[in-house]
């Protein structure tokens, strides 16, 4: 279009009319190619999440409509007075956001190392360390949840045998474990997003850098204090970002491994979300949950931006 | 650099942390495999068996012909299928805007796929919900392949974008001096020379609309239309939980992950790398 559109019409006043139509539909070509793709994300992406904003004023419950209707904030005010949950929930979801974000950076960063390195099947040992990253979250609950139990768990009987412990744990009932047996169950998926990340930033590391570093007699540890983790740093800031986001949201591991319990415990805000979902009947309560959690995500993106850009100016 | 490094330390810091780490992961598939092919009886025997003493198909066949996994696998494979095609048409078109033509409100249409990336994924359940109850289609996998196209088409739309924007422009005005209009032009000589990406774009797909959980258990309320997490879910769900079916389930499930990722894993790390680092 654009080498077209410099053709000067007026001089060819003959053809003038035809080509101007032409030109004219050609310009509606890319709006043609990107209506479907718009008009798909506006229907089912946008005006959804505006209807939260909406349903979220509303008492909207399905097993007694005859209630149904405009309540203002006494959705909000009976989160924030009433609720047993939701406090307990956000402690929660701190709780799993940092250890999980933390813990699958530190290890994405050794694994995506060990990787970098030049050894014999190197491909195939690749292929397999991603490979947790295509698995469901669902299928994760299944595998680890037949690694975890009481009765023919494999955990159970490797750690009797070392000596560890004396008899069986249920590991996801018991208050004092489950946190931690589901945060290592959604690492085993984890690592590998940052892995991949991390590996294909370290790639683009100039070797020259390190070479340089090795004359000036820094041993690996300063390399990799020095040059590996500052060229590393952009990558990190964006996955780690994306990852809180993705790990806030995520809940079909803790779902289905434990279902928020024992006594709540492992109910994250996402997870409380999606029980009044899928469980509970109101959906405006639902909804007011949903737009306090888009709220604390929106906050906490902004000011991580702000931080890490104030960080980047500063260095 | 190589040889200055004894055998002792490649050791610690490289062979032992590397094979912990493959450990660490092969583990629980090992694990699913070795009780999937194990009768009711020795799964709970002890001391554990680690490798099946009488090895059987039978969970298999439980799982796949009476719990219902040939159910969940056809409806998994018909909503995968049907979405992945959608999305890689669409997203080649709307890529193709992006990377061949300027036009008026590009920006805005950049920043609108820039923004879905911020909406997180639970809050959708809910209005989707109503959403499909009201058009009727909760249940039918309609209403999880438009869900699905519309969540991964924001990004699958910029992967395409790069794709495209890889294929010199010259060939296809060639192709339209020599005749061809446009989408003849994009048909026969972009296309072929896309498949790699539209492979890659259409692994990723597949692979989403394969492990989402939430919102196709909020739009299917009838065990004929689970998909496969879904029934993986109900099935440990239930109060008695036959772990041998279960097992055997799980690997059905993984199969075609695995397949498929093993396949395209070079791309997606090229792909998802490249994407991040922006």
């Amino acid at each position: 279009m654009s080498v077209q559109s410099k053709v000067d019409l007026s001089t060819y006043p003959n053809h003038g009319n035809k080509l101007k139509r032409k030109l004219n539909l050609s310009r509606m070509v890319p709006y043609l190619f990107i209506a479907p793709t718009t008009f798909i994300i506006i229907a089912f992406l946008f005006y959804p999440i505006g209807t939260v904003f909406y349903y979220s004023l509303q008492n909207y419950d399905l097993s007694a409509p005859y209630y149904n209707g405009f309540i203002g904030l006494e959705n909000f005010a009976k989160i924030f007075t009433e609720d047993k949950l939701f406090i307990p929930s956000l402690v929660n979801t701190l709780k799993w956001v940092v250890s999980q974000v933390g813990l699958q950076l530190v290890f994405g960063i050794i694994v995506a190392l060990l990787l970098n390195q030049k050894f014999k099947f190197r491909g195939f040992f690749r292929a397999a360390a991603f490979i947790p990253w295509a698995i469901s979250g669902v299928l994760a609950a299944v595998m680890w949840s037949l690694m975890y139990n009481e009765h023919m768990g494999v955990i159970n009987d490797l750690l009797m045998r070392v000596g560890i412990i004396n008899e069986s744990k249920a590991w996801l009932a018991d208050t004092t474990t489950a946190f931690g047996a589901v945060i290592i169950a959604e690492l085993w998926r984890g690592i590998p997003f940052f892995a991949i990340t991390l590996l294909a930033a370290l790639q683009s590391i100039p070797e020259e850098l390190y070479e340089a570093a090795k004359v000036d007699g820094a041993g690996r540890w300063k390399s990799f204090l020095h040059i590996t983790l500052p060229q590393l740093k952009n990558t990190i800031i964006l996955t780690t970002l994306l990852r809180t986001i993705w790990e806030f949201n995520n809940v079909d591991l803790i779902f289905n491994l434990t279902g928020g319990g024992p006594a709540h415990d492992t109910t994250t805000l996402t997870m409380y979300i999606a029980e009044q979902a899928v469980h509970g009947s109101n959906f405006g309560y639902g909804s007011a949950l949903t737009v306090i959690s888009f709220g604390i995500l929106l906050l906490f993106a902004m000011f991580y931006l702000k931080i890490t850009r104030f960080e980047r100016e500063e260095g | 650099m190589y040889n200055s490094q004894t055998k002792l330390d490649r050791l610690i810091t490289f062979r032992l942390p590397l094979a912990i780490m493959i450990a660490f992961t092969m583990f629980p598939f090992y694990w699913t495999i070795n009780t999937a092919f194990k009768y009711d009886g020795d799964i709970i025997k002890r001391p554990l068996e680690y490798i099946p003493s009488s090895p059987t198909i039978e969970n298999f066949v439980i799982a796949w012909s009476n719990v219902g996994f040939s159910t969940y696998f056809k409806n998994s494979l018909l909503i995968g299928l049907c979405t992945v095609v959608i999305v890689i048409i669409l997203s080649t078109l709307s890529g193709y805007a992006l990377s061949r033509y300027k036009f008026k409100g590009k920006r805005a249409f950049l920043l609108m796929l820039l923004c879905t990336q911020f909406i997180p994924r639970s809050m959708l359940i809910i209005p989707l919900f109503i959403i499909f109850k009201n058009l009727g289609l909760i249940s039918s996998p309609l209403s999880l392949i438009i869900t699905y196209t519309a969540v991964e088409l924001p990004f699958t739309t910029v992967l395409m974008n790069g794709f495209i924007s890889n294929v010199p422009k010259q060939l296809e005005e060639a192709a339209m001096i020599d005749g061809c209009n446009r989408l003849q032009a994009i048909r026969y000589v972009i296309f072929p020379l896309l498949v790699p990406g539209i492979v890659a774009t259409g692994v990723f797909t597949f692979i989403y609309t394969w492990n989402e959980f939430l919102l196709a258990l909020m739009l299917t309320n009838q065990q004929h239309m689970f998909t496969l997490p879904v029934g993986l879910s109900y099935m440990m769900g239930e109060f008695n939980v036959n772990y041998g079916a279960l097992a055997a389930g799980s690997v059905i499930a993984l199969i075609p992950a695995i397949i498929l990722f093993s396949f395209a894993q070079k791309h997606l790390v090229n792909g998802l790398g490249g994407a991040v680092k922006g």
